[in-house]
């Protein structure tokens, strides 16, 4: 972890416009709970459709999508990132400080605004924010880890990360059901239902295998991205 | 002291041969590179900051290789041509962050040693989005001497820079180059690098073309053949006159707009020939322009010669 790295990072994602969706998307989650609670009370398939339905599937891999691209992708993109890496920095301290500088985000973005909302929706059951609240900080680590990753392969990152999150994890996992071993989303849902007890989730995968795909995935997302950024070429006027 | 070596070096994109089979040695001292735009220029550096991987050949930092080894930017400091640095940090901010990446034990020091050396002091905390031009490269430059490192790469410094910033950047890079630092520089403009560098390597079409102190740079293109259009009161007495000394190669009377081609072999005496036969035959000149100035055509001399 490299504190100037994770500085820039901070700087980049909340010196530029798209910062505002991190503000943006929880609200939105929020104002539809808000919404829900006058309308249909503490109704429990509603409660569910909005921190799962809306919060799990949208609000957390979002926010991640827009932090874990944000933290890299503008940098490669205008060129910028010939400053950090003509350091003697690691390319793997680059990237596990932005990858921190993401979930941190995430932290602040989607896990406490979704505990929050859950506590809002039913407080006289706190076990359901603090189950959505874990299985979005799973999700959000994962997720953070993923797009980051994305961002070095790829100039598209934030339209592959969306039609990773929409195409193939909303529509694609709502049709195929083998699509859910591959879904972090799904993961991440494992973790909420095994933490809040509400059966409304419908997790198919297992704790365990949900746990170890999550460290799988955010470990080599880590470090590929970061044998990624040791063979980054810097493009010039030909 | 240190050596930036290049063996056989080529690099190609798909069929696109980008360098082609360059050798050079950068040693202390300011070093030009020199060619038209397009030439290879930015890859031979990218090549040399350790950004670019060569598809074939070595490039080496006092015989340690470049690519893959981040440990040796404690020893290089690059100021890339693209603009964009991180717009959203004062100049300030900005080069304490270099500073700190580098891992000095008193960044802030450094970095207000550094702007004050591309003396960029009364504007280091305004943003850098408001920065010009010129200052942009002068906060870039600030970035890569931070560390104070042995190796100076710059890809099109002088871009966008007025006439004084310009001319206390070359002040900055030849000291930089008297101080023992290895300084490489790249431009397209002969006048620049001529002004600052001892040696010159010139590049074109991705081939290395020549390569040598100002002086034999100079001489490679004034003594290549030179081609003016001359317009006089008298033109077919001053073509006779021009190809009766062997300064001129070939003489020709233009049929459309009157004037005369001519082509000197000996850039020296053609100049000082001309006027002293003009004036003894009593001929009016009109207009003396070269034909072929241009760096492409300078260029083109000295990869076929």
């Amino acid at each position: 972890m490299n504190r100037t790295v994770a500085y820039l990072a901070f700087r980049s994602i909340f010196g530029r416009r798209r910062g505002v969706l991190l503000f943006v998307l929880p609200g939105i989650l929020f104002a539809l709970a808000v919404l829900v609670r006058l309308i249909a009370g503490e109704d429990s398939s509603a409660i569910t459709s909005v921190l799962y339905g809306v919060g799990m599937v949208l609000t957390v891999p979002l926010v991640a999508l827009v932090a874990g691209t944000g933290v890299l992708a503008p940098e490669i993109d205008d060129g910028s990132i010939v400053y950090l890496l003509a350091k003697p920095v690691s390319r793997q301290v680059i990237v596990v400080s932005k990858v921190v500088v993401a979930i941190a985000c995430v932290l602040v973005f989607a896990v406490v605004p979704m505990a929050a909302t859950g506590l809002f929706l039913n407080p006289s059951l706190p076990e359901l924010g603090l189950g959505y609240g874990l299985g979005a900080l799973v999700g959000g680590v994962t997720y953070s880890a993923l797009f980051v990753m994305l961002a070095t392969i790829s100039r598209h990152a934030v339209v592959f990360g969306l039609i990773y999150v929409l195409i193939w994890e909303g529509l694609l996992g709502s049709l195929l059901s083998g699509v859910r071993w591959l879904s972090v989303t799904q993961w991440a849902a494992a973790v909420a239902e095994d933490v809040s007890d509400d059966p409304g989730i419908g997790a198919e995968l297992g704790l365990t295998y949900a746990l170890i795909a999550v460290g799988v995935v955010t470990l080599v997302s880590v470090w590929f991205a970061g044998t990624r950024l040791r063979s980054f070429t810097l493009s010039g006027e030909e | 002291m240190s050596t930036l070596e290049l063996q056989a070096v080529s690099r190609w994109y798909g069929h696109v041969v980008a360098v082609n089979d360059v050798s050079m040695s950068i040693r202390p001292g300011v070093t030009g590179l020199l060619g038209p735009n397009g030439a290879g220029k930015s890859t031979l550096i990218a090549m040399m900051s350790g950004f670019l991987a060569p598809s074939s050949g070595t490039v080496t930092l006092d015989g340690g290789q470049i690519w893959r080894h981040e440990q040796v930017y404690r020893a290089i400091g690059l100021v890339p041509e693209r603009e964009a640095v991180f717009e959203h940090l004062t100049g300030l901010q900005f080069v304490l962050a270099n500073a700190e990446l580098h891992g000095l034990s008193d960044a802030g020091a450094a970095a207000a040693r550094a702007i004050a050396t591309v003396e960029m002091a009364e504007a280091e905390n305004r943003q850098i989005s408001t920065y010009s031009k010129g200052m942009r490269q002068r906060i870039k430059m600030a970035s890569a001497l931070v560390h104070d490192p042995a190796v100076l790469l710059l890809d099109e410094p002088f871009n966008g820079m007025d006439p004084r910033q310009r001319m206390h950047m070359m002040g900055l890079l030849a000291q930089m180059g008297d101080d023992g630092r290895t300084v490489l520089f790249s431009s397209h403009i002969l006048e620049e690098v001529e002004q600052v560098a001892r040696q010159i390597e010139v590049v074109v079409s991705g081939r290395h073309a020549a390569s040598g102190d100002f002086g034999e740079i100079r001489r490679l293109m004034t003594d290549r053949p030179n081609r003016y259009v001359i317009r006089s009161s008298d033109d077919r007495r001053l073509a006779a006159a021009l190809i009766g000394d062997p300064s001129s190669r070939a003489v020709a009377l233009r049929s459309t707009d009157g004037g005369i081609d001519v082509e000197a072999v000996d850039f020296g005496r053609f100049s000082w020939l001309l006027p002293r036969l003009s004036r003894e035959h009593g001929i009016t000149l009109l207009e003396v322009s070269a034909t072929d100035e241009s760096l492409e055509s300078v260029f083109s001399y000295l990869i076929s010669s």
